[in-house]
C-alpha cells in the first residue's frame, strides 16, 4: 500500500511545478504537427497506392511514423522528468522523511517509479488518442495500432527506469538528466552497427532499444522483445534499490 | 519505567574518520535526553543512526525492544525524527504535507484527520494550515518539522537542534511542547545551547570527538554545582583572609570590581558564616546568589580536558 501512497504523491508533485504542464503542451503541439504532416503525406500518396498490391495502408503511413517520432521526442523529454525524482530530495535534504518512515527501500523506489511512470503513460495516452481521429473517415488496422501503443508503453517504462537509476546515483538533477540521456541515446544507437558494418555485432544489436521497439511496432509480438523490456526495467529498478541502500551505509 | 532506546557499542566510521566511537546509553519513557557537543562532535551522526537513516558501522540500536537493523520497519513505527534540516516538501500546503506524513507513518486512514488536527493545534500551526510551506517563515517551517515528527504519536522522538532559527518566544513554546511530550514519550534532542538543556532536559549527555564523556541527571548537576559556589557583590572591597578562614571555603575568585566567586565543598555550606562575616566587617553586602553557570562550566571543563 505504501508504494501507492508514494506513487500518488510523486505523480501529484509533477503537477506542482510548471514543468509537467509545459512538457504536455510542447509535446502535443509538436506531435500533432508531425501527425498532420503524415496524414497529408498519405493524402498525396493515396492515388498512387491504389493500384499496387500489398501497398502500405493508412496505419503504416500515419500511425507507425507518429509513434516512432514520439519515441525520439520522449527520449529527449523523459530525462527531464525523471532527473528530480531522488536527486532533488537528496539536495533539499528531504530524503530523511522517507528514510525514517517505516518504508523499505523497495517501497520508496517502486513508489517513485510508478508515480513518474504514471505521468509518462498519461503522455502516451494523449499521443495514442490522436490516430483514433482517423476512424472518422477511414479504417485503422487496430492490431497494428495496439502494437504501437504497447511498444511505446514499454519503451517509456524502460526510459523511466533508467532515469530513476541515474537520479538515485547522483546528487545533481542536471547531471542525472545528462547521464540518463547519454545511456538512452547509446542504447538507441547500438542499432546503427547493423547498417554500418557488414558483420553486425549480435550482442549490441540485442541491447538496442530501437531494435526491440521496432520489432513490436511491426505487430509481430515475440516474447523475446517483451522479455527484453521487462529485464531492462528490472535491472535498473534493482540497481536503484541497491543504490539507495548504499546511500544509508555511505562510507 | 520501560526502556525505549537502548544503544550498545555504537560506532560509525566515514573512511578513516571516526565520527562516533563506541557509545552506550539508554533512554527511558518520561526522560528527555539532551545531547550536547561542539560542532562536529558526532551528535547528528548519532541521531541519523538512531532514526534509521544511516547504518551504523558497529553496534546495535534497540527502539522499544526492537533491533533497528534486524527489523527496521517495525522499529521505525515507534520513531519520530526531525533532522537538522526539516525535511519539507515546500510546494505542498501544510495540511497536504502533514497528511502525507501521516500516510507514510501508516496511520489508519480514518484516524489521519484527527491526528492532523491534534498536531496542528499542538505545534501552533492552525493559522497557516492551508498555506504553502515555501511561503512560511523559518520558525513555522521548523514547527512543521516538529509536527511531522510527532504526528503518529511515536514512543521515541528524536529532535536534531529543534530550536534553531526560532525567535525567543517560539523557543519558549517549543520547550513547553517538549516538556509536554515528555510525559508519555522518550525524547532525545541535540543542541549546543546550554540553557536549553537546563530548561527542557531531565538527562544530559556530552559527546566529544565521537566519544561520550559524561552522562548526568540535569537536576543533580544543578543541585551539586549550585551548592558549591556563590557569587557575592559588595559596596567596598573585601579582604580575602577572613573569608578563606571560614570552614569549608576552598578559594575566592575576583570576577570584577567588588564581585567575587566563592567556591566551597558541597558538604559544608558556609553561606551563613560568609554573610555574617561580610556584615560584621561592614563591607556592604549587595548581592549573594548561588552561581548558575553550572552546565556551561561542566561542558567547557569536560570538553577542554578531553581535547588536551
Amino acid at each position: 500500500m505504501m508504494i501507492f501512497t508514494i506513487a500518488i504523491q510523486e505523480f501529484k508533485s509533477h503537477f506542482k511545478t510548471p514543468l509537467a504542464w509545459v512538457l504536455f503542451a510542447v509535446l502535443q503541439i509538436i506531435l500533432s504537427y508531425l501527425y498532420l504532416t503524415q496524414v497529408e503525406t498519405f493524402d498525396l500518396m493515396q492515388a498512387n497506392l491504389v493500384g499496387i498490391d500489398g501497398a502500405p495502408g493508412l496505419t503504416d503511413i500515419v500511425v507507425t511514423p507518429l509513434f516512432s517520432n514520439a519515441a525520439i521526442i520522449l527520449l529527449l523529454v523523459t530525462p527531464l522528468l525523471t532527473m528530480r525524482v531522488i536527486s532533488e530530495e537528496r539536495r533539499n535534504k528531504t530524503l530523511p522523511l522517507l528514510l525514517a518512515a517505516p518504508l523499505s527501500d523497495t517501497d520508496i523506489i517502486l513508489g517513485k517509479y510508478l508515480g513518474t511512470l504514471a505521468l509518462l503513460w498519461l503522455i502516451v495516452i494523449l499521443i495514442a488518442l490522436m490516430p483514433l481521429s482517423l476512424l472518422i473517415g477511414g479504417d485503422l488496422d487496430m492490431g497494428k495500432y495496439l502494437a504501437n501503443v504497447l511498444a511505446i508503453t514499454l519503451l517509456v517504462g524502460a526510459f523511466t527506469s533508467t532515469g530513476l537509476f541515474m537520479s538515485t546515483l547522483v546528487d545533481h538533477p542536471t547531471v542525472a538528466a545528462i547521464g540518463t540521456f547519454g545511456i538512452l541515446l547509446i542504447l538507441w544507437l547500438f542499432n546503427i552497427s547493423k547498417t554500418m558494418s557488414d558483420q553486425p555485432n549480435e550482442l549490441l544489436e540485442y541491447l538496442s532499444l530501437l531494435n526491440h521497439f521496432q520489432n513490436i511496432q511491426t505487430g509481430l509480438l515475440s516474447t523475446n522483445d517483451i522479455l527484453y523490456f521487462i529485464l531492462f526495467v528490472a535491472f535498473f529498478i534493482v540497481s536503484s534499490i541497491y543504490c539507495l541502500a548504499n546511500y544509508r551505509s555511505q562510507k | 519505567m520501560s526502556t525505549l532506546i537502548e544503544v550498545e557499542h555504537l560506532s560509525r566510521y566515514f573512511g578513516k574518520l571516526i565520527a562516533v566511537d563506541n557509545i552506550n546509553f539508554t533512554v527511558k519513557k518520561g526522560e528527555v535526553l539532551g545531547f550536547l557537543g561542539i560542532n562536529g562532535a558526532g551528535k547528528t551522526t548519532t541521531m541519523q543512526m538512531l532514526s534509521g537513516c544511516l547504518a551504523p558501522s558497529l553496534g546495535s540500536i534497540k527502539i522499544n525492544g526492537v533491533d533497528i537493523l534486524r527489523e527496521p520497519l517495525l522499529a521505525k513505527r515507534s520513531i519520530g525524527y526531525l533532522p537538522d534540516t526539516p525535511p519539507l516538501y515546500k510546494d505542498l500546503s501544510v495540511r497536504e504535507f502533514l497528511f502525507y506524513c501521516g500516510q507514510l507513518h501508516a496511520i489508519p486512514k480514518s484516524d489521519i484527520n484527527l491526528a492532523l488536527d491534534k498536531v496542528l493545534i499542538r505545534c501552533g500551526l492552525t493559522s497557516v494550515t492551508n498555506r504553502l510551506i515555501a511561503h512560511l517563515s523559518k520558525g513555522f517551517q521548523q514547527r512543521i518539522g516538529i509536527a511531522q515528527a510527532i504526528i503518529h504519536n511515536p514512543d521515541v522522538i528524536i529532535l536534531d537542534e529543534p530550536t534553531v532559527g526560532l525567535d525567543p518566544l517560539q523557543i519558549i513554546e517549543i520547550r513547553e511542547l517538549i516538556r509536554e511530550l515528555r510525559q508519555d514519550h522518550a525524547v532525545i534532542l541535540s543542541t549546543h545551547i546550554l540553557t536549553e538543556v537546563h530548561e527542557t532536559c531531565t538527562h544530559l549527555q556530552i559527546i566529544n570527538q565521537g566519544k561520550l564523556i559524561a552522562k548526568e541527571r540535569v537536576d543533580s548537576i544543578t543541585q551539586s554545582m549550585n551548592e558549591s559556589s556563590l557569587i557575592i557583590k559588595t559596596v567596598f572591597p573585601i579582604d580575602a583572609e577572613p573569608i578563606l578562614s571560614i570552614e569549608g571555603v576552598c578559594n575566592l575568585e575576583v570576577l570584577s570590581n567588588n564581585r567575587f566567586k566563592i567556591n566551597f565543598k558541597p558538604t559544608q555550606d558556609p553561606t551563613q558564616e560568609i554573610s555574617k562575616t561580610i556584615i560584621i566587617k561592614g563591607w556592604g553586602l549587595i548581592e549573594m546568589s548561588p552561581s548558575n553557570q553550572n552546565i556551561e562550566a561542566l561542558f567547557i571543563g569536560l570538553t577542554k580536558a578531553n581535547n588536551q
